[in-house]
Order: structure tokens, then C-alpha cells, then sequence
């Protein structure tokens, strides 16, 4: 509890040292430079050489393999059935190996099928609709991996997205079943409160970061949980809560504030994924073009000299946390604006903040990356709902393949030593950024 | 606080004139007893309320009218404010504060009570102070391992996974063999289970420990979900049974009024988790894997040079914890629930946030973690006579409470310098 007790004297010298250290080589390492080498060979040969080499995609597409050998050995480890086999694999190997197969060649096809195209679907809706699903739960991810992104480009590490999401739900619901508004508008409305409320969450970090020096990790932590509280409580209020239900569930959004479906009305997919493809856009346009992003690059490289640069450290810290929030706010209010949803419930806003780490960790905190990411996290949950009903494999193996491909990509020297992969030309990928609370 | 954060700081946060950081606390508790002192009476009943000292509303028990009470407590968290304002000798600081802060609950406590409902207003401490302990168990377990590792330089936000990972392989284990100790002993190798992920991606491949941390929490709730929805919910007579330890009772020490219900008649987890703090703060600053652990937290160069190995001290440290943190699940498993679905539900998170509120000392998370206990206890204890405080804002405390000390409002918080670190030799 006392300084005593807390370690030797000469702390604060190492901890300078080590931040200029660990600050300088932080996210100009998180980004891989392009694979051009100076005097091209012959294409063929660029790309056998590049096949087998540890750059950003070989690693992404190897972590998913490995993901997924994991994700089968679980699944056969928890099939009563299929052990029974292993039990006398000496006397005949075939019988084990055969139901292994089996079972996790049909789970993963059906998570095809679920995500992609299902060669036996009839129809046009049939056949969009698992493009459909995919895209529904792509659009919130783009949002929440953009907001992660953003602020790790600067700095910061937002593990709050989780909470602006909460926060961004609550602001778009309330608009949506509260303010009378003509259609139209009232969705803009709607969907400019998401951002605000998540801006509001986003704001408090970092604040608090650039006028005490408060953690935002720490921070952004326990305003997850705060705002989840809050979600809880405010459902159950008198005008919120729907009068007809004694569940905790909201009013339902009304259809003016809802986001226009795509394919018509049988398919979920709706709007929010072509919004998540402006924001992308956008967030890349404000990273690379314009003079805050370019300010918000200094100070995540190296907030020191920033300031000797005349660059406002603490005005940009507060900037990205708003922005990171607002994105995140904005995923947050797809969950009620959108199909997945149309009231507010304590689960409203699912694990999409978290996922969101993810998607920025497997998009290498790129926008266009983030997509890519969001997108094969979108599939991976559409297709794991039809894995789950036509399999029996529990939807919880998609989170065990999620957290395991970004396990993966996040240490590319272990894919690299699994595959004997040469090494890339260009620095390897790396989405470590290692700082202290 | 973070490296970057001490260049950031816009106010130099040492010498601060006449607003130092104790007239800021003794300024936030003045607030505190005014509020005290002028609300809590006026809504107070003018009824008794009891504060009895056994398990329900019989027996030997302390009784005040609410209205006297609530402004006499009021009053005395409003002295205290003032004293530190007026600029109390230093050595005086902690115990006004604490009187000042115990004032305020007391105060607070005696509005409820004697506005509840007729026949319900009196407050069992017995229940109450059992109840902040077994809910404070797992964030002093979680809290503990989270020392461990931070004190050696590597951030632990995976507490949260290795409880639940605990708690499952505990469950899976005790039941399956039908014994307890093999479950107390599968619990602690499923929570360093966890640990080896994080210290080998963290130590040997040099990942961020943050996202380290989160992606793991994310595995273990992805792991045993999916374990427990392919083995434990069809067949729970073989999977999900395990055996629970009961209470074992410490004879004399056991009849002490109010306390000896509560702390000397618990399980072993009780008795493990106290034992522990006890360990741990001894191991850490009496003896030499404390004196090493803490120099490589703080200056892991230095403790190279002399002599000390670095990255095998971390290794250990970490899976210890997870070992630590790991039989904290099991108190949940192997002595009051079967496990069900992500049982764990943000414990870890709490345990976290009582290690940096308890400033990465054992003592420290411990009292923190009695602190959070107390306010679900309360939670709990004022749904149950309808109170108006809403439950969900007394949940919200322990987290907002470590935001503001955080912040710098409550005390200084520092991290160990190198925590989250990686340490790469040459």
C-alpha cells in the first residue's frame, strides 16, 4: 500500500527510457510494407517464392487452417461416438478415422453452406440467403473493428468498444420508439444518436487519459461494464419498457427508424453493410489523407516528439477516443436499426465490441482489413448458426475458431516455425503494440 | 501509471500547492457527509432500524432510530471531510478516511433499513458479512493471480479466463473421478493451462499482453461453452456432478459474534484465500523470489545484470497464477454451483479492477476485493426490501470506484514500471 513497499527507487528513470523505447518501434511495425521488391523477377516465380513465405496473407490463411485442425480435434474430443472408435484404433484404424472425417467434414461443410452458397438451395432467396446472413453480421463488426483500429493507429488501445457499442444501442433505441419523426429522418436521427452516445463513452477515456494520464485500457474496462449496467437497468424503466412484456425487453424501434432491407423482405441483410462500406472509406480517407490523421499517426508513433512537433497530444487523444467511439456507437445502433434486433435486451449488442479487438488484430488495423477481417467473422457466424442446427456442433466452436486465428496471426513466428515458411521479404506482420498500463 | 502517461500528465502531479491529493479526498467526503448529513435524515423513516447480530431478526442486536442515525453517521463522515480538509497531520489521513467513509455507509444503511418494508427493517450481519466473503472469494483468488503476474512485469486481463477455466475443469474432473481433491488439482492446472498460453505468446513470442489477455478470455469462454454444450448439458449425471466441499467449522474461534460465523465456519476456499494473501504478501516483500519478482516488475535490465533470469522468474510467476486463479473457479464449482455457460460472468474483470484499486499489493486486493464483495452483498440485501436504490448502480460501484482512483482522485496508483513489457535480452 506504500510506496515502500512497491520497489526500488530508481523506477521512474527505466520507465522513460523504456517508453521511448517501446513507443518508437510501436505501429510503424503493426503495418507490413507492400511485397515489391526492387527488380521484379518473373511473375511465376515472384509468386511460388511469395506462396511460401510469412507475409500477411499466407500467415491469415494458415491461422485459419490451423484454427480450424484445432476446432475439429475439440470437436471430436467432445463426440461420445466417435472416441468410442479411437478405443480400439489398433484393431481397426479405418472405423476412427472414417467417423472423425465424418463428423468434422460435415460440420465444416455445413458452416460453408451457412456462410457462402449451399449447392441444393432452390431458388434465388434461397441461394442469396447465406450471403445474406454473412453480410448481417458482418456490417456491426466493420463499425466495432474500425473503432479498435482507429484508436490503435493513434495510440490507444480501445478495449471499450464493447461499452460504446452498449451506449450507441441505447441512444439509437431510444430515438428510434421515443422521438415522433417522419421516415427518413427519423433513421438519420436514429442513427446519429448511435454515434453520439457512443462518442460520449468514447469521450470519457479520453479524457481522463489526456488530463490524469488514466489508463484507457483500464478505463475503457470498467466503462464496459458500466454501461451494461446502465443497459440493464434502463430497460425496466417506466416508458422504456415494452408495457405489453413483464421480461426485460424495450419498446420496439419504429419501422421509420429502421434500416431499409437489401434483397427484399425475406433476406435480413439491410443497409448498415453498405454504411459500414462508406465508414471504411472513410476511416481509411481520415488515416492516410487528412491532416487529424496524420497527427493521429505521430502521436501513436511517438507522442514525444509529436508534441516537440507542435502537434496537440492531449487534443488528439481526446479526438480519437470521440471518433473510436462514435464508430463503435454506430455498430452499437445496427443492433436495434437493423434485422438482428428491433428492441433493446440486456444481450443486445452480443460480443460485437470484443469481437471487434479481434477483427482489428486479424485486419492488421488497416480499414480495408478490417473489412476483409469483419467479413470472415460475419461468415464464420452465419455459418456457425447452420452448423449449429444441421450439425449439433455447438456455436461456441465459432468463438474458439475466432480467438484461435487471431492467437495465431498474433505470434506469426509460430505459424512460421508450424510451416517451416521462409522468411517474407518485407518486415513481418505484426500487430503487437507493446505498452505498459 | 503507463510511461506514456507520465509525460502526458498536463498538471505536474507532485506539488500541487494547497489542493494535494489529501483536501481533494477530504473535499470529495465533505461532499459526501453534506450530502449525508442533509438527505439521508430527510428521507429516513423515523422507525428503528436494527442492525442484529445473528441470521434473521432474533437475537441481540444494535438499534437506532433511522432519522437520529442516518444525521448522527452523516455527521461524522462530515467531521472527518473537514478535518482532512483543514489539513490533518499525514499520519492521521488513513483512519479519518476510513471512519469519514464508514460514517457515510452507516448512515446510509440506517435510511434503508428504517424505510423497509414493515417486519423487514433490520439487516442480519451475520448474512451480510458471510455474504461479502464468499462473494469477494473469487475476486480475491482472481485479484491475487493478477499480483503474481503483474508484479513480474506481465499484464494478467486473462484472470477472468483462467477462473472460468478453473471452474470447468474442476467440474469436468471432480465429477468424472468423484473425488475433490483430483478436482481442486484439475481446476489449478485448467486455470495455468491458460497461463501457458499467456506466458509462452507474451514471453516467447513477444504478442501484446492486452490483446493477449482479451483473445484468451475469449477462448476460455469459447471452449468451455462448447464443452459444456456437447458433455455437461446432455449427460450432467457424468460430466457436470462434481462433489462440493462443506464448511468446516474452527472450533472457539467460531462462536466470535458477527465474525466468527462468517469467517471461521467457511470451506477451504475461505481458509486457501486468506491463507494466501498472507503467503503471497510475506513471499513478496520478505523474501528473495519476492525481492526478485518485484525488481524484474520494475527493472528487468538491472535484474539480469545481476544475475537474476529473467524470463524463467516470469514463467513461473504466471503459471503460478493461473494455478492460483484457477482454484478460484473451483470455489465456485467444488463448493456451491455446478458450472453452467461463462459462469464466471465478468468476476475476472472485477478481480482486475480490485488489483489496481488495491494498488498491486496482496493486502491491498484483498481489501479491495472485500470492498466489492460488500457492495453486492448490499446489492443483493437491498433488492430484497424493494429499496429505491436501483441494484444496477451498486453493481456499477466497484468499477467506477477504480476509474476515479485511476484518475488520480482517490490516491496515486502506480503500475510496477516494466508491467506489460516485453523483455528482450541484450
Amino acid at each position: 500500500m506504500t510506496n515502500a513497499e512497491s520497489g526500488s527507487p530508481d523506477k521512474e528513470p527505466a520507465t522513460t527510457d523504456q517508453a521511448a523505447r517501446t513507443t518508437l518501434d510501436n505501429t510503424e511495425r503493426a503495418e507490413p510494407t507492400s511485397q515489391q521488391p526492387p527488380e521484379r523477377p518473373a511473375l511465376g516465380q515472384l509468386f511460388v517464392a511469395n506462396l511460401w513465405a510469412a507475409n500477411t496473407f499466407t500467415v491469415t490463411l494458415l491461422s485459419l487452417v490451423l484454427a480450424m485442425i484445432v476446432g475439429g480435434i475439440l470437436m471430436i474430443v467432445s463426440d461420445p461416438d466417435v472416441l468410442a472408435t479411437y478405443g480400439y484404433i489398433t484393431a481397426r484404424p479405418g472405423d476412427a478415422l472414417n467417423a472423425s472425417w465424418a463428423l468434422v467434414s460435415e460440420a465444416y461443410a455445413n458452416l460453408f453452406k451457412g456462410a457462402v452458397l449451399d449447392p441444393d438451395a432452390v431458388g434465388l432467396t434461397a441461394a442469396l440467403s447465406p450471403i445474406s446472413e454473412t453480410l448481417t453480421y458482418t456490417a456491426p463488426l466493420v463499425f466495432t473493428g474500425l473503432s479498435v483500429a482507429l484508436a490503435f493507429r493513434g495510440g490507444l488501445f480501445n478495449i471499450g468498444a464493447q461499452g460504446q457499442a452498449t451506449m450507441g444501442v441505447i441512444a439509437a433505441g431510444l430515438a428510434g420508439f421515443l422521438l415522433p419523426l417522419p421516415a427518413g429522418l427519423h433513421l438519420l436521427v436514429a442513427v446519429f444518436a448511435g454515434a453520439v452516445g457512443g462518442a460520449v463513452w468514447g469521450f470519457i477515456p479520453g479524457i481522463l487519459k489526456a488530463r490524469t494520464g488514466a489508463h484507457e485500457v483500464i478505463n475503457t474496462i470498467m466503462l464496459n461494464y458500466v454501461a451494461v449496467y446502465f443497459l440493464v437497468w434502463l430497460i425496466v424503466q417506466n416508458g422504456v419498457q415494452d408495457p405489453n412484456r413483464t421480461n426485460a425487453i424495450s419498446r420496439p424501434v419504429d419501422a421509420s427508424a429502421q434500416l431499409p432491407r437489401l434483397f427484399g423482405d425475406n433476406l435480413r441483410a439491410h443497409a448498415g453493410i453498405i454504411l459500414a462500406v462508406l465508414a471504411t472509406w472513410a476511416v481509411a480517407w481520415l488515416l492516410n489523407r487528412s491532416t487529424l490523421g496524420f497527427e493521429l499517426r505521430a502521436v501513436g508513433s511517438n507522442p514525444a516528439a509529436s508534441r516537440t512537433a507542435g502537434i496537440s497530444v492531449t487534443r488528439t487523444y481526446v479526438l480519437i477516443m470521440v471518433f473510436a467511439g462514435a464508430l463503435a456507437g454506430l455498430g452499437g445502433s445496427q443492433m436495434v436499426l437493423g434485422t438482428t434486433a428491433a428492441a433493446l435486451t440486456p444481450l443486445v449488442v452480443a460480443q460485437i465490441g470484443f469481437d471487434g479487438i479481434l477483427v482489428a488484430l486479424l485486419g492488421r488495423v488497416k480499414p480495408w482489413g478490417v473489412l476483409l477481417a469483419a467479413l470472415l467473422f460475419g461468415a464464420l457466424q452465419a455459418g456457425g448458426n447452420r452448423m449449429q442446427s444441421y450439425s449439433g456442433v455447438s456455436l461456441e466452436l465459432v468463438t474458439v475458431l475466432q480467438a484461435l486465428i487471431v492467437i495465431f496471426i498474433a505470434a506469426p513466428a509460430l505459424v512460421k516455425a508450424i510451416f517451416q515458411l521462409r522468411a517474407a521479404r518485407a518486415a513481418r506482420p505484426q500487430t503487437s503494440l507493446a505498452k505498459g498500463w | 501509471m503507463s510511461t506514456m502517461a507520465v509525460d502526458d500528465v498536463a498538471v505536474a502531479p507532485v506539488n500541487e500547492g494547497f489542493w494535494t491529493r489529501a483536501r481533494k479526498a477530504g473535499l470529495v467526503l465533505t461532499a459526501l457527509g453534506l450530502l449525508a448529513v442533509l438527505l439521508f435524515p430527510a428521507l429516513a423513516a423515523s422507525e428503528p432500524a436494527r442492525f442484529t447480530l445473528s441470521e434473521d431478526a432474533s437475537g441481540a442486536a444494535l438499534k437506532i432510530n433511522g432519522t437520529v442515525g442516518a444525521a448522527l453517521f452523516g455527521a461524522v463522515a462530515l467531521a472527518a471531510g473537514v478535518a482532512i480538509l483543514a489539513g490533518l497531520p499525514k499520519r492521521w489521513f488513513t483512519l479519518v478516511l476510513g471512519v469519514g467513509l464508514v460514517g457515510f455507509v452507516v448512515s446510509f444503511l440506517c435510511w434503508q433499513v428504517s424505510t423497509a418494508p414493515a417486519g423487514q427493517n433490520f439487516m442480519p450481519l451475520v448474512n451480510i458479512v458471510r455474504g461479502t466473503f464468499i462473494l469477494a472469494l473469487p475476486l480475491i483468488f482472481g485479484s491475487l493471480a493478477g499480483v503474481l503476474c503483474e508484479r513480474s512485469g506481465v499484464i494478467n486481463v486473462a484472470i477472468e479466463g483462467q477462473l472460468l477455466m478453473g471452474a470447468f475443469s474442476g467440474a469436468l474432473f471432480g465429477s468424472l473421478s468423484g473425488n475433490l481433491w483430483v478436482g481442486l488439482v484439475a481446476a489449478a492446472i485448467g486455470g495455468t493451462f491458460i497461463s501457458l498460453l499467456l506466458a509462452v505468446f507474451a514471453i516467447r513470442y513477444l504478442v501484446d499482453q492486452v490483446v493477449m489477455g482479451i483473445v484468451l478470455n475469449l477462448l476460455a469462454v469459447g471452449i468451455t461453452g462448447f464443452l459444456y454444450e456437447r458433455l455437461m448439458q446432455p449427460d450432467p449425471a457424468k460430466y457436470n456432478s462434481a462433489p462440493h466441499f462443506s464448511n468446516w467449522e474452527i472450533p472457539l474461534l467460531s462462536e466470535i459474534p458477527v465474525l466468527g460465523p462468517a469467517l471461521f465456519a467457511g470451506n477451504i476456499f475461505l481458509y486457501l484465500g486468506l491463507l494466501l494473501v498472507l503467503v503471497i504478501h510475506i513471499g513478496l516483500f520478505r523474501t528473495r523470489w519476492g525481492l526478485r519478482t518485484r525488481s524484474v516488475g520494475e527493472h528487468p535490465t538491472a535484474a539480469d545484470t545481476l544475475g537474476v533470469r529473467v524470463l524463467r522468474l516470469r514463467y513461473r510467476n504466471v503459471l503460478l497464477a493461473g494455478a492460483v486463479a484457477g482454484i478460484g473457479g473451483a470455489s465456485y464449482t467444488l463448493a456451491l454451483f455446478s458450472f453452467t455457460k461463462n459462469m464466471i460472468g465478468g468476476k475476472g474483470f472485477i478481480a482486475l479492477a480490485a488489483l489496481i484499486f488495491g494498488r498491486w499489493s496482496p493486502t491491498g486486493a484483498l481489501l479491495a476485493a472485500l470492498f466489492f464483495g460488500f457492495a453486492d452483498q448490499l446489492a443483493t440485501y437491498l433488492s430484497a426490501i424493494n429499496s429505491a436504490i436501483p441494484s444496477q448502480f451498486l453493481a456499477m460501484l466497484p468499477y467506477l470506484a477504480t476509474i476515479l482512483a485511476v484518475a488520480g482522485l482517490v490516491g496515486r496508483v502506480r503500475a510496477p514500471a516494466a508491467d506489460g513489457k516485453p523483455y528482450i535480452k541484450g
